[in-house]
């Protein structure tokens, strides 16, 4: 027992140490430094993945609390924290999430390890209203989306 | 400067709430007040580990909300008492830290 505890917290403390070299998955903002610049959209989204043509499928998204459907438009009383709730069943290797509203398209971008269980909560700040879309790189290699048209009542990027 | 973590294990998936202390200032709001885009700062990475293990690797941009809340879950080989380690960096390179135990 004190052998096994005094190698998990040496294993621990050694994690802690080298955590910014380690860190095996990909830093997209070094990688691809064009995503975060792209003021448009499918420009985040083609030098993120290379291509914008997604499968409009396999991809749930949730904003503001209103169930995504086709054609409604979800108001968020407060553009400053917009809930954000996405999830996919599919494998998958990057998640990113991407919006027009904003000067700049990208939000974030996940690298999927193979502990993730790809389900994800954030807030995301948009100053107008815009669309939301989330984009799923399979390890298949073929992109799925999902998107929603978003309603900001408050713009969140005045402060 | 830190993270709040909050992880709770449930039917073998550890579900993860975190909270990231930071103004995320964007370009546009850094121009408004200090009249410099380039006072803008905002998280650009953060990851987390448990067991030595990276468990979360997300880019961010200026446009997660101030101070953002974050959800993310996670499975295999984890139990009750691990400890879920947070890091991130902003622009300028400073970096904050946050654990928790998963319950």
């Amino acid at each position: 027992m004190e052998r096994r505890k005094f190698l998990s917290l040496t294993l621990g403390a050694l994690a802690l140490a080298v955590v910014p070299a380690s860190v095996k998955a990909e830093d997209f903002r070094k990688s691809k430094p064009a995503v975060w610049s792209a003021h448009k959209m499918d420009d985040a989204i083609q030098a993120m993945f290379g291509t914008t043509t997604t499968i409009e499928k396999g991809v749930k998204l949730k904003a503001a609390n209103v169930s995504f459907d086709a054609g409604n438009m979800a108001t968020a009383a407060n553009g400053g924290a917009i809930p954000v709730d996405f999830s996919t069943k599919i494998p998958a290797k990057t998640i990113a999430v991407f919006q027009d509203a904003n000067p700049e398209s990208a939000v974030c971008a996940y690298s999927i390890g193979k502990y993730d269980v790809t389900d994800y909560s954030i807030k995301i700040k948009m100053g107008n209203p815009g669309s939301i879309k989330v984009v799923v790189l399979g390890t298949d290699g073929k992109l799925y989306s999902a998107t929603q048209k978003l309603n900001v009542a408050k713009g969140g990027c005045e402060g | 400067m830190g993270i709040k973590v909050k992880a709770k294990l449930k039917g073998g998936i550890v579900k993860v709430k975190a909270m990231a202390k930071h103004s995320m200032t964007t370009y546009n709001q850094a121009e408004k007040k200090t009249g410099d885009r380039e006072n803008a700062n905002f998280i650009t990475h953060i990851t987390g580990t448990c067991n030595g293990e990276t468990i979360f690797d997300m880019s961010t941009s200026q446009f997660l909300s101030k101070n953002p809340i974050f959800k993310f879950q996670f499975k295999g080989d984890f139990k009750k008492g691990d400890k879920v380690l947070m890091s991130f960096v902003d622009r300028k390179g400073k970096t904050g830290k946050g654990k928790g135990k998963i319950k």
